[in-house]
């Protein structure tokens, strides 16, 4: 690799990712207005032109408050912990392909790299948990990890059938592969696992118990202020948006779509962006509806019904290739 | 010395060291955590290797399962008594004494042998060209479909074994 071909994907990575973050920042205000709409209220409306200035307050308030640590915590986890699941899901977006022929990284292996990195995410939810010495935070941890490595199973076995009608696990490929028609159809079952689990995955509503604010205040993330609770916030954004967009790519199509006029390759992105943006509307639209999964329901959901349907998916695209 | 070799040379040191971390420390929550940056080490060993996938699956397998199901076992025991308590029997020092011994004994072995095994048909440029899962699969379902079958069967006993332990009845 010569030093202009390492320039450009350095130039690359950080463009990504301070558009990313700004979309991880502002997504929360169109989370806010959506499930406002849909009770009935305006969301925010005070800062700025119906609120749009209000991530940026926001943020500025979150930044400049206190920094308290427990005086039980285990520091240097402490410190750490929210970190993890920061960078497990920033770097996640370095193999989803934005466009025709972008992404940061080619990689052979791109979904189980993402697969590798939500796992690595996890422990971010069980450390923090775990270090802040409470009992809220605690429970709230141990719930994620049994929560995360079941509905992890499930989420590996769906896209195994992707994997297969395109014949590889490379991002690019699988977009190129559904040239003739979306995997959505053929993988329909993939598809509602694969989202479900996504859902478990990332922590959201109707799958939240790590932090449900009923029983455990606000579960793993009780002890946290300020900028490190921030950082949980955003992990679970960011989060939310790789699955999206692997949800977009695997089973959407990806960039692909009709070129939209004077656009040129931008009409990828934009097609692309508009298939997260479904996902993520879905995401708040379930959470301003669905009531919380009570915890045994949650496990068995995902034992007994989401891995034999996963299973039986695989042998359903394997029979049907054979044939 | 060249780039590679500093690679190499940086993670056969910080393995052995993170080794030694994750025995000695005396909280095991922080001994899981050294281990999961061990677990990381030898990934990123597996993609120095051009083994993309055993990399991906070294991660999802060992530190995203059995390494949380390691720190979920481990967060429910009462760590305040395991902290005071002493962290070694009496018999360490000859423990130490023979690896010792065993670690000298190897280093003389590595050192004799010359002869490398001669090189199989996947070579890097083929196993590129024909993608790393498929040539994983092919071989495991092909060459080494017997131990593969024995492997499964194994954990298929682990798993029986593991249910009639906790459902006493069933």
């Amino acid at each position: 690799m010569s030093v202009s071909a390492m320039l450009l994907v350095f130039i690359k990575t950080i463009l990504v990712v301070s558009v990313f973050l700004i979309h991880v920042m502002y997504v929360q205000y169109f989370e806010r207005k959506v499930i406002g709409h849909m009770q009935s209220r305006m969301g925010p409306m005070r800062v700025g032109w119906h609120g749009l200035l209000q991530p940026i307050a926001d943020s500025i308030k979150l930044f400049f408050k206190e920094d308290i640590i427990p005086s039980a915590a285990d520091r240097p986890i402490f410190y750490i912990a929210p970190i993890i699941g920061v960078i497990a899901g920033v770097s996640s977006v370095a193999v989803i392909p934005l466009w025709e022929n972008f992404s940061i990284a080619n990689l052979n292996v791109g979904i189980l790299y993402i697969l590798a990195l939500s796992s690595i995410a996890s422990y971010s939810v069980i450390l923090g948990g775990w270090a802040s010495n409470s009992k809220y935070s605690f429970l709230g941890g141990l719930r994620s990890s049994a929560q995360v490595i079941s509905y992890e199973i499930a989420m590996g076995l769906s896209l195994v059938g992707v994997m297969m009608m395109a014949g590889s696990a490379n991002l690019n490929d699988i977009v190129k592969a559904q040239a003739n028609g979306w995997f959505i159809v053929p993988q329909i079952i993939a598809f509602v696992v694969f989202f479900i689990s996504a859902l478990a995955e990332t922590n959201r509503v109707p799958f939240d118990l790590p932090e449900a604010e009923t029983e455990l205040v606000s579960g793993f993330a009780t002890e946290y202020s300020g900028m490190r609770w921030a950082l949980f916030f955003m992990a679970e954004y960011a989060g939310m948006f790789v699955m999206s967009g692997l949800a977009a790519t695997c089973f959407l199509g990806g960039w692909s779509g009709p070129q939209i006029p004077f656009m040129g390759t931008m009409s990828g992105l934009i097609w692309f962006l508009m298939k997260l943006y479904m996902f993520i509307f879905i995401y708040f639209w379930i959470r301003a509806t669905l009531p919380r999964y009570r915890y045994d329901q949650l496990m068995g959901l995902g034992w007994k019904i989401f891995i034999p349907l996963a299973l039986l998916n695989i042998v359903i695209t394997g029979l049907v290739k054979i044939l | 010395m060249t780039l590679p070799q500093l690679f190499f040379l940086y993670f056969a040191v910080s393995m052995t060291g993170l080794s030694l971390l994750v025995v000695t420390r005396r909280n095991p929550v922080h001994s899981v955590l050294w281990m999961l940056v061990l677990f990381l080490h030898i990934a990123a060993l597996y993609l120095f290797l051009n083994a993309e996938f055993l990399a991906a699956i070294q991660i999802i397998v060992y530190a995203g399962a059995i390494l949380v199901l390691f720190l979920f076992v481990i967060m429910l025991l009462n760590l305040r008594r395991e902290e005071t308590e002493r962290m070694f029997q009496d018999q360490w020092p000859v423990g130490a004494g023979i690896g010792v011994v065993l670690a000298v004994f190897f280093v003389v072995i590595v050192g004799k042998i010359a002869v490398l095994a001669p090189l199989g048909e996947y070579s890097i440029d083929a196993v590129q060209a024909e993608g790393h899962i498929m040539s994983i699969g092919k071989v495991l379902y092909t060459k080494f479909l017997l131990p593969f079958e024995i492997a499964s069967l194994i954990l298929l006993v682990a798993i029986i074994g593991a249910v009639v332990l906790a459902k006493k009845r069933i």
